[in-house]
């Protein structure tokens, strides 16, 4: 049984009379707050009022963080919300970065994390909601066939600048690459063991669209973005194509059996203080229950 | 209700209306302001000239904070953007004022009316998928300062055209006649009359593209590929202070999010000093 399942009252069907805000309405709220304010501002709109009411959870969640976790995350809000309709949950990105402070600054009351939780960070608790993996994606057309360690080592720290070199047409590489403080660029440079410095790029882009319509644009580019993102795009036609690395494809498969080499954990994090309400939402984010919409967005759920 | 006293309504609303508008100026700039202080006290306004890059997010010790390439890079899309647009644009106002024919410089007209209307990320999406791809087949890899003045050319155009044709509007019809009575041919009247004439509207025109141009975000964040380096040639991919603050507002925390804001206030100085000088300009030809 669903652990929320616990605080519905039976033989009471639908019509909660607590009060319902639509999340919409904080959308522009909460850019605007974006844009003056940044981080600090934020709303505080999940506060206030007993999750329960009538026996029903109800109430808001603010979740901020990763912009390769929203998507999936939003699903799973927009079918929690089905199932108790007194709930609204608000979904915003920014990066891990902002999602870790934000729960920290009680701004919100889950962050999204694409990546493992340093040591520092045990303060919050975590609760992994699937796993994704970073592709190297390059244009549909590009003809090169795969990439090693080495190879991709010496494309992004410049070494390497023709396709030539790597087995593919004579032309130059541009290299994509993430901007500062994003989870993917930490995972990419700590796998590969680089320095932010010493990767050379030719153009420097910030979430995982952005790079996917950088390459599907360009022949000559290769970017690495989540392959959750970067599968989701190729099979809708985005003229872009996932390589294998070191011989592995990016793949669910590979990815469940772990044999794909550069995996990470998409995690939702929480204070150890929270309330009922987002202890059941991190519950049923993390349950069975939610592993078709885990797939449906390309990543792989966690392992047991 | 007495006229008098319904005057003295008016009169207070407006005045009322006219301050929270001023004091909205105000208060961004003392935000601005507020926000910078912690990056001011803890890196200093020298680092941000003298550091060796921008890798902010190390934090006050670690980190790198130097963003005087994106200031450069704002500079050089600006001015280049400038530089091409004024032509562009006065000539465009003359052509649709003096040359065209009627129809025709209704409809030039309405076309660059269009034009102003744009959104900016449209743009963007034009840049990065018809103009980048072409600027790539001459010089890798395309996303460049090029791209950029490019972009930013066709978007601050309506503003110097339309407003440069408001103020050619303006020069009063005894000029002209004046100009015609003396036998003057087209070309004479327009360089010699119309323009010294209508020079103060032409200037704050410019001015006011200028301003249109250092603020543009999100078409330079799409096109300039964002390396954050001084541009040796227009082929060189920059970061422009707005596209800079636009990638990493989310991301930043403590100093870094702190720079951001004084790379803002940084902007906001210079718009207020491009506006100073278009007061400046207009005052003085109004007394010449």
């Amino acid at each position: 049984m669903l652990p929320a399942d616990l605080f519905r009252a039976p033989g009471r069907p639908g019509g909660v009379k607590g009060v319902v805000t639509s999340s919409r309405r904080t959308t522009l709220g909460g850019l605007l707050t974006l844009v003056l304010f940044g981080a600090s501002g934020g709303c505080d709109s999940a506060r206030g009022g007993a999750p329960i009411e009538d026996g029903r959870l109800q109430g808001r969640i603010a979740i901020t963080g990763s912009s390769t976790v929203a998507p999936l995350v939003g699903e799973i809000a927009r079918r929690f919300e089905e199932e108790y309709p007194a709930v609204r949950i608000d979904v915003q990105t920014g990066g891990t970065s902002r999602g870790i402070a934000d729960v920290r600054r009680e701004i919100a009351e889950i962050g999204m994390v694409s990546r493992v939780l340093r040591p520092e960070e045990a303060d919050l608790l975590n609760h992994a909601i699937a796993v994704d993996g970073i592709a190297f994606i390059v244009h549909s057309k590009n003809p090169v066939p795969a990439l090693t360690h080495e190879e991709i080592v010496g494309i992004f720290t410049g070494e390497t600048r023709r396709w030539s070199e790597v087995g593919g047409g004579d032309r130059e590489i541009t290299v994509v690459n993430k901007a500062d403080g994003r989870a993917t660029l930490e995972l990419f440079l700590s796998h590969f063991e680089l320095r932010g410095e010493e990767v050379r790029p030719s153009v420097i882009i910030g979430d995982n669209q952005q790079g996917i319509r950088t390459v599907a644009t360009s022949p000559d580019a290769v970017a690495y973005v989540s392959i959750g993102t970067a599968s989701f795009e190729s099979s809708r036609g985005t003229a872009i194509r996932l390589l294998p690395v070191d011989g592995v494809d990016p793949t669910l498969e590979a990815l469940r059996d772990g044999t794909y080499p550069l995996t990470r954990p998409l995690n939702l994090v929480s204070r150890a203080d929270s309330n009922l309400l987002v202890e059941a939402f991190l519950a049923y984010a993390a349950s069975a229950e939610v592993h078709d919409l885990v797939e449906a967005q390309y990543f792989v759920p966690p392992v047991e | 209700m007495s006229r008098q006293w319904s005057e003295h309504l008016l009169l207070w609303t407006l005045r009322g209306l006219a301050m929270v508008a001023g004091c909205i100026i105000l208060l961004i700039g003392a935000f601005l302001a507020v926000e910078s202080v912690p990056a001011l006290r803890e890196v200093g306004l020298g680092r941000f000239f003298s550091d060796t890059s921008w890798h902010p997010s190390g934090g006050v010790e670690a980190g790198s904070f130097n963003f005087a390439p994106m200031a450069a890079g704002t500079l050089a899309v600006t001015s280049g953007a400038v530089l091409l647009a004024t032509p562009l644009g006065i000539g465009s106002a003359l052509f649709c004022h003096f040359y065209a024919p009627r129809g025709l410089g209704v409809a030039f007209r309405r076309l660059v009316e269009l034009l102003a209307g744009i959104p900016s990320v449209v743009y963007g999406i034009w840049g990065l998928v018809v103009l980048i791809p072409l600027i790539r087949q001459w010089q890798p890899p395309g996303q460049s300062l090029l791209a950029g003045i490019l972009v930013l050319t066709i978007m601050i155009l309506p503003t110097v055209a339309l407003l440069t044709e408001s103020s050619l509007r303006a020069v009063p019809r005894s000029y002209l006649q004046g100009a015609a009575a003396l036998g003057l041919s087209r070309w004479a009247t327009v360089w010699g009359v119309v323009l010294p004439a209508a020079r103060s509207g032409i200037v704050t025109a410019v001015l006011l593209a200028t301003g249109r141009a250092i603020g543009e975000t999100m078409a330079v964040l799409m096109v300039m590929g964002n390396i954050v380096q001084v541009p040796t040639s227009v082929f060189d991919p920059v970061r422009a202070l707005t596209a800079n603050i636009a990638l990493e507002m989310g991301y930043a925390m403590d100093a870094h999010r702190s720079a951001l804001f004084v790379s803002g206030l940084m902007l906001l100085a210079m718009v207020v000093v491009l506006v100073a000088m278009s007061v400046w300009a207009s005052e003085r030809s109004r007394y010449a």
